[in-house]
């Protein structure tokens, strides 16, 4: 039945209804009537419901011929014509609390740290959008905005904006997305924290072709304005590069590996600038049959810096952190992290720590953790924190990290 | 040097060229083994298939892993489930891919569910406190004997469109494949005929159009709600329901934690039944049609047991 024939009969049900009174005063048999006109209000629900359906493309197709079931359009996709070009949205909160002394790095006992907006999608048959919008306690940024071209020849990906540089493992990851509440100190101290080494530029990678393992090469250049690169004029521009190789073990584990370099003008002074070597390695398991409920992983990276320093001096500074995390139920992560990393412009100052973590899993768009950590500071210094973590999101799925 | 630069550009068209296979079987990736299976079907020799998702996994969490992006890059044709049955693993593998032609809405990208019947579509208001609840319905629609043919026919009518010197091997294939399956059906009909109205539990709501065609009455899940694990408020009204109902079945797919399930069995005195979703979901269950014949033959004998007719 077409669109136009259910609202005939949807009128003509609903004039039935309204009519339905005059006939009753002229009937001796109510009841009969009442019963005639709950079965018409069940004929309009149900021309309703199909009407709806229709509308937004529902697809029960009608029972086919065995020999060649007939193409329904009603079996197209659902779209709703609100929705057609809009980007998948969602919002991502991070809400950290943290208790116990630190004298060297003070953040507040709560705080809203972050609430990401995320826009993706595609913008034509050629390339897609991502927008990260990040509003914290310190006003709203673009934390990531980039365009990818997804169809280049030579399995080449370009992407062009805003972006996370791809150094290492924990630099192009986002905050909510990482396995504790915080970040490594290596991080902090060499990589430069929360935000990073994020900065405008051109993504080239590519993927290269060979029997035995995933093979990818990329290659960054951004404007040198970031955490960790400053660049007073257009001609300085910062450079990364990363080289990552994949291979399955088995069908439930894998080993990845990468290595990668950065390096740019500093603000320490004109010329002075900053390189950064990088090695990671990242062990999986996860059991295909159990997938939902047991999975272990164990990462460690590397990091070099060689910074230059006035009076053709430098300063060469090394840090690292081990990471392993197992989910023992559907639910459940537990994990434990070992930090050591000397400061980028005073590599005798070695500031060292651990950290304990659990994390609660509800469902794919919520998790609460809870973060033990010790951190010996260089300085002499030492500091106990409990750390708690709630992050949540609205919105549209994202995909799964890995 | 102008030399050297044609030497170089010579060498690079060359390592280019050699480095495309010379075969020129249609390259098929599928993002489950059901899909994997119906393409072999209908593309035989014609066509080199990877299924990424394995029979016995959950579908909904598969890693994205780097070596599924190689297999996505060399793909002439990727064939998904939809309905966000993926959502969560395959679009990074789509866009890391770095291959133009399986884009979505490219010639070698063809969504499944788009000639299928989809149960368990929402209407009104939908929100993740309903749990993880497909916008567009119950994706599991792969679990129904009539919606393996229209697959099939989308497939073939697919690599047809991608190698049509061979649209007549693919007609062929696909008149033979219908008639095994349409044999098939007359055979699971029989076997299932008995058990018409019985009522029995999932776990997860993996079973909707294969429920549905066999005239089982599904009264509950062990899942609360989709995608949500099992809570104790919810297994008390659970069994108390099995028992009001007289429901003594339980079917559970291969990935989940029997646990539960088991318990709620033992209180209402029925029996648990891991049933293969999926090709490759036991080992028995190898191609389309034997997976239809695991679970109809291993169901009947299961109802027989628990029904006693």
């Amino acid at each position: 039945m077409g669109l136009s024939g259910i609202r005939t009969v949807a009128i003509a049900c609903a004039v039935v209804l309204v009519s339905a009174p005059l006939f009753a005063q002229q009937s001796s048999d109510v009841e009969a009537l009442r019963a005639e006109v709950a079965q018409l209000r069940q004929a309009i629900d149900a021309l309703e419901a199909k009407l709806a359906a229709l509308q937004g493309g529902a697809a029960v197709a009608p029972a086919p011929a065995p020999s060649e079931p007939a193409v329904s359009a009603q079996s197209a996709a659902p779209v709703g014509a609100s929705k057609v070009f809009n980007p998948d949205t969602s919002v991502l909160a991070n809400f950290v609390g943290v208790a116990g002394k630190n004298h060297v790095s003070e953040r507040p006992s709560l705080q809203l740290d972050e609430v990401e907006l995320a826009f993706q999608a595609d913008v034509d048959p050629y390339a897609r959008a991502d927008f990260f919008l990040s509003a914290g306690p310190e006003g709203l940024e673009i934390e990531e905005g980039y365009i990818t071209f997804t169809a280049l020849p030579q399995h080449f990906l370009l992407k062009a904006g805003k972006m996370r540089a791809q150094f290492g493992k924990v630099n192009p990851t986002h905050t909510h997305l990482m396995p504790t509440v915080d970040r490594p100190l290596v991080t902090d101290n060499l990589v430069g924290g929360d935000e990073g080494l994020s900065d405008s530029g051109f993504s080239l990678s590519k993927l290269i072709a060979n029997p035995i393992l995933y093979v990818e090469a990329t290659g960054e250049m951004f404007s040198g304005h970031s955490n960790v690169f400053h660049s007073d004029r257009r001609s300085q521009l910062n450079y990364v590069g990363r080289l990552r190789a994949y291979r399955d073990i088995t069908e439930g584990s894998n080993i990845d590996f990468g290595t990668s370099v950065a390096f740019g003008p500093t603000e320490v002074g004109p010329d002075m600038k900053k390189r950064l070597f990088g090695v990671d390695a990242t062990f999986r398991y996860r059991p295909l049959r159990r997938a939902i409920y047991r999975r272990f992983q164990a990462r460690t990276e590397l990091v070099w810096s060689r910074q230059d320093l006035p009076a053709a001096t430098r300063q060469n500074a090394f840090g690292l952190y081990g990471l392993g995390e197992y989910q023992f139920a559907r639910r459940w992560y537990f994990g434990g992290r070992y930090d050591r990393s000397e400061r980028a412009l005073d590599a005798a100052i070695r500031d060292t720590g651990g950290s304990l973590f659990l994390t609660f899993w509800p469902s794919e768009f919520s998790q609460l953790r809870g973060q033990y950590r010790r951190t010996n500071y260089g300085e002499g210094l030492a500091a106990n924190e409990l750390l708690f973590q709630a992050s949540f999101a609205i919105g549209a799925h994202a995909a799964h990290a890995f | 040097m102008r030399s050297m630069i044609r030497l170089l550009a010579v060498s690079m068209l060359a390592i280019v060229a050699g480095s495309r296979p010379a075969a020129a079987a249609v390259q098929v990736v599928t993002t489950t083994a059901d899909l994997g299976s119906l393409a072999q079907e209908i593309g035989g020799d014609r066509v080199s298939v990877t299924a990424l998702a394995k029979g016995y996994q959950d579908p909904h969490f598969v890693d994205p892993k780097p070596s599924f992006i190689l297999a996505v890059s060399r793909a002439d044709l990727l064939i998904v489930i939809g309905r966000e049955l993926e959502i969560g693993w395959l679009p990074p593998l789509i866009s890391s891919s770095r291959n133009a032609k399986i884009q979505p809405g490219g010639k070698g990208y063809l969504d499944a569910s788009m000639n299928v019947k989809i149960l368990e579509i929402p209407t009104g208001q939908i929100t993740r406190a309903m749990g993880d609840v497909h916008p567009s319905g119950n994706p599991h629609y792969w679990l129904e004997p009539d919606n393996g043919r229209r697959i099939a026919q989308a497939i073939r009518d697919k690599l047809s469109e991608l190698s049509p010197a061979d649209r007549a091997y693919f007609a062929q294939r696909y008149s033979d494949f219908n008639g095994r399956l349409a044999e098939a059906e007359k055979r699971w009909t029989a076997a299932m005929a008995p058990y018409k109205d019985a009522k029995i539990v999932t776990y997860h709501r993996s079973w909707p159009n294969f429920m549905e065609r066999f005239g089982l009455d599904v009264i509950g899940y062990v899942e609360p709600k989709p995608g949500v694990p099992p809570s104790p408020t919810h297994t008390l009204e659970l069994i108390a329901e099995m028992k009001r109902q007289g429901a003594k079945l339980i079917v559970v797919e291969p990935y989940f934690d029997l646990k539960t399930a088991q318990s709620i069995a033992n209180q209402v005195g029925g029996q648990v039944l891991v049933l293969a979703p999926s090709v490759g979901g036991a080992k028995e269950a190898s191609d389309y049609i034997k997976l239809f014949d695991y679970d109809v033959n291993l169901l009947a004998a299961t109802l027989k047991q628990v029904t006693g007719k």
